[in-house]
């Protein structure tokens, strides 16, 4: 290190890049959003109140139990949704993973919508309503329909991405058409459809389910249209997991591969650029919208063809909302939401197991509520750790290519 | 048409053309393939000393009456867009009230409508609303867009309930609601004018946050505890003398708690200050044109943070009027959308604070009508009751019933250049 140090004067603007970038920013963001949460579950501990009677008498106590309660509860959040050292084979230790796996993917699909129009420059808060559009398509499919097994299944999700689509289009159009601001369209479209969806489901001529009980439920889907279990049946994890990797594929590509992308981009970075360059801005912002929904389409797929039980009007799990921050934690780009996708995820899996032991799983809210916030205020995190600000120098790529590159620091 | 009389018409006819299709929609669903028998609207409470005898009137023909009458305010409507004047806000109000007597009327049919009761309930189901939506409009008419209104009702709501179940004072719980509410609402104002985050994201953000800290604390401790914690009760029901004994007015507005009497003062106040004075001038100057407002001399930054702060603390009265006004305890995520609710109404209220208002009681009927509507006649798709505020949002927000414009400079950081 010291060497490279003195060869090369570069070095100290490479360190800087590297602490301006984004990832440390992320890194430091998370770390600071599970330090608030411990804050929070040692702030409410009873061992922890009681000891502090007697803080100046036995310091060591107030600590002992505010170490304890961080670490059970962390524990038990690891046990429950990465690895479980207590189970008794291999097969059962594991589970926890892939159930974090499962309650991931639709937040990777659904946050791959949401950071998609974060680079156009849009807000998509109405997750919530796309994705129960697309949950009222696919289940109209999957329990409506008759279909043979793969093309039933293939059918509902392409119905229920073209369901939330078409919302996003519409909101897309209106605000093309009438300058309308989007937060409140999709803000109100999420009410809508939440009531529309519903009504849906009050009526048996509909989609309520045959044997109607009272309240409104839908028919499972069939079991042509059910997404197979990926490790067999043991696990609940299927293949949703597959089509919100896909859609991170898809995702990348399109974003920084396709000329669409490109358009996307361009007007994401400045709206009057992009017309004087002869871009069609208000027939980018309803793609952009539309295929912004059609993400969110594929987790109303996965919420719908996931289960074998019947969808409900809670069914959308608030997804929708925990889009926005998995996008913003994973800012926008795909692999990025691919592994805050998998954090939250991790979250969602975690906290049964945080329940047995009687830490309350809602602490995790708020770890993920403090890292967003970090994450939001970049100059927040900076001035708090003296991290430099952001380089506009390519040091960083070049001390890359040196490393990377046969022959180190030759040219 | 011709080309030249089309660009004339600068107002256009988006208002006469909706007013007439919900018109068209009453006369024919309420009114002619409407329901038979008669309703009574009880204009007296059955408690109250003077009695006024009730309107009887059958429920088909006041569907066709209502629709009659929506026909004339758009035909009202037309012969202003005509002559290229805008539609005065007073008809879409009557409108609104007329569409809403049309609807109790049918729901009723054979049966009676306590208006008193339905009228009362629905103000004070607005009140957090329009507590929340004041928040709303002082912190746009700065320019900062408030998202966080969830959070900042959901604060007071907790603090309202807990503060006061521990100190046995609801002025206390008040207190502590409105300084807490007001504390988050720094958050929102220090994030934007000094660190130039995105306003948008950073409301999302606080109220995930709020969600989050109100869910833990609600399951870790208040449902421990919650004698001790959670048991706040309401407040009393202060009867205006005199006044509380006119017929209908009386009960719905002269004798409530004091939270619907505060909301009552409050919202007229703002509007006097933002229109009437020059801290409203210098405040709505900086969310129009910050730099302007700079070049003589106001200190935008400062306006702004202090604008966003009071009206967080507003805001928090309006999260204490949904526990220690209403239910009596604080529950998980009781504030319920009530926050989105009132940006709609913000912006259906054209950001002014008693257009907002009366926006406000037409979410609170619509709430008040769902539950009224499955006890008086079961089997009636409420949903579509409970959506019609937020498709009158929307038609607001496209511009159909006259364009609400935003204040210019809003969700625009200013930078001192």
């Amino acid at each position: 290190m010291s060497e490279i140090n003195k060869a090369d004067n570069t070095m100290p603007q490479v360190m800087r890049e590297i602490f301006s970038g984004g990832l440390v920013r992320t890194v430091i963001s998370v770390l600071l959003g599970f330090l608030v949460g411990a804050l929070f579950m040692i702030g409410s501990n009873k061992e922890f109140i009681e000891s502090l009677g007697y803080i100046l008498a036995r310091p060591g106590d107030a600590i002992g139990a505010a170490f304890a309660v961080v670490n059970d509860g962390y524990g038990a959040l690891f046990r429950g949704a990465i690895y479980n050292a207590d189970a008794e084979t291999f097969e059962k230790a594991i589970r926890p993973l892939t159930e974090t796996l499962r309650l991931g993917a639709p937040l990777i699909a659904a946050g791959l919508g949401i950071g998609l129009t974060f680079r156009v420059g849009l807000f998509n808060i109405g997750g919530t309503g796309q994705l129960i559009f697309g949950m009222i398509f696919a289940t109209f499919v999957a329990t409506r329909l008759e279909l043979p097994f793969v093309l039933h299944m293939v059918v509902a999700l392409i119905a229920g991405i073209v369901g939330a689509a078409l919302l996003g289009a519409f909101v897309g159009f209106l605000k093309a058409t009438t300058g309308a601001h989007e937060v409140i369209l999709t803000i109100m479209f999420n009410y809508i459809a939440l009531y529309f969806f519903t009504f849906l489901m009050r009526d048996p001529a509909l989609l309520q389910e045959s044997r109607a009980s009272g309240n409104p439920k839908a028919d499972p889907a069939a079991e042509t249209a059910l997404l197979p279990k990926l490790l067999g049946d043991n696990y609940s994890l299927h293949w949703g997991l597959i089509f919100a990797l896909l859609a991170v594929v898809v995702f990348w590509w399109l974003m920084e591969r396709s000329t669409i992308g490109y358009r996307l981009r361009m007007v994401g970075f400045n709206p009057d650029a992009a017309r004087a360059a002869g871009i069609n801005v208000e027939k980018t912002y309803i793609l952009a919208m539309a295929l912004s929904a059609g993400f969110v389409g594929v987790a109303a797929a996965n919420q719908t063809l996931g289960t074998a039980i019947g969808v409900t009007p809670s069914s959308h799990a608030n997804i929708g909302f925990d889009a926005i921050t998995v996008a913003l934690l994973g800012g926008s780009s795909g692999p990025g939401i691919l592994l805050a996708g998998l954090l939250f995820g991790a979250f969602k899996a975690g906290a049964p197991s945080m329940q047995v032991i009687g830490v309350s799983p809602e602490v995790l809210g708020i770890v993920q509520g403090a890292i967003v916030l970090f994450i939001a205020a970049p100059p927040l995190i900076r001035a708090l750790f003296r991290l430099p600000k952001p380089q506009t120098t390519n040091a960083l790529e070049s001390f890359r290519k040196r490393v990377f590159t046969r022959g180190g620091g030759s040219k | 048409m011709s080309t030249s009389k089309e660009i004339e018409v600068k107002v256009g006819l988006k208002s006469p053309i909706v007013m007439g299709s919900i018109g068209l929609l009453t006369l024919v669903f309420l009114g002619l393939l409407g329901r038979d028998g008669m309703v009574a609207f009880e204009i007296s409470r059955r408690t109250d000393s003077l009695q006024l005898p009730t309107l009887d009137i059958d429920s088909s023909l006041l569907g066709v009456l209502s629709g009659l009458a929506m026909f004339a305010l758009a035909a009202f409507s037309l012969s202003r867009a005509i002559k290229n004047l805008k539609t005065p806000i007073w008809v879409s109000i009557v409108f609104g009230a007329v569409g809403v007597t049309a609807l109790l009327g049918w729901l009723a049919a054979e049966k009676s409508v306590p208006i008193a009761f339905i009228a009362g309930t629905a103000l004070v189901l607005a009140v957090p609303i329009i507590l929340g939506a004041m928040a709303g409009i002082m912190s746009e008419r700065v320019g900062i867009t408030n998202i966080a209104i969830e959070g900042q009702l959901l604060t007071g709501a907790f603090m309202a309930a807990v503060v006061s179940s521990i100190t046995d004072n609801f002025l206390f719980g008040v207190i502590a609601a409105m300084v807490t509410s007001a504390f988050l609402s720094m958050i929102l104002a220090i994030f934007s004018i000094k660190f130039l985050a995105q306003q948008i994201i950073v409301g999302v953000v606080l109220n995930v946050l709020v969600i989050g800290v109100t869910n833990f604390l609600y399951q870790q401790w208040l449902t421990e505890d919650a004698q001790n914690v959670n048991f706040p009760g309401t407040m009393d029901i202060i009867k205006i003398p005199v006044l509380s004994d006119i017929p209908l007015l009386g009960p719905v507005f002269f004798e409530n708690r004091i939270t619907v009497f505060l909301a009552i003062l409050i919202v007229p106040t703002i509007w006097f200050i933002l229109f009437k004075t020059r801290l409203g001038l210098r405040a709505r100057a900086v969310g129009e044109h910050p730099l302007a407002a700079d070049t003589v001399g106001i200190n935008v930054g400062r306006t702004r943070f202090w604008w966003v702060t009071i009206g967080g603390s507003i805001a928090g009265l309006g999260g204490a009027a949904l526990t220690i006004g209403n239910a009596g305890a604080f529950g998980r995520e009781m504030s319920g959308g009530f926050g989105f609710i009132a940006l709609a109404v913000v912006i259906l209220g054209r950001w002014n604070p008693i257009y907002a208002s009366l926006a406000a009681l037409l979410f609170g009927f619509s709430i008040i009508l769902r539950v009224w509507a499955n006890q008086v006649s079961p089997g009636i798709p409420t949903d579509f009751i409970t959506m019609v505020p937020y498709v009158v949002t929307i038609i607001a927000v496209v511009g159909f019933v006259g364009k609400s414009r935003p204040p210019k400079a809003l969700a625009v950081p200013y930078v001192k250049g």
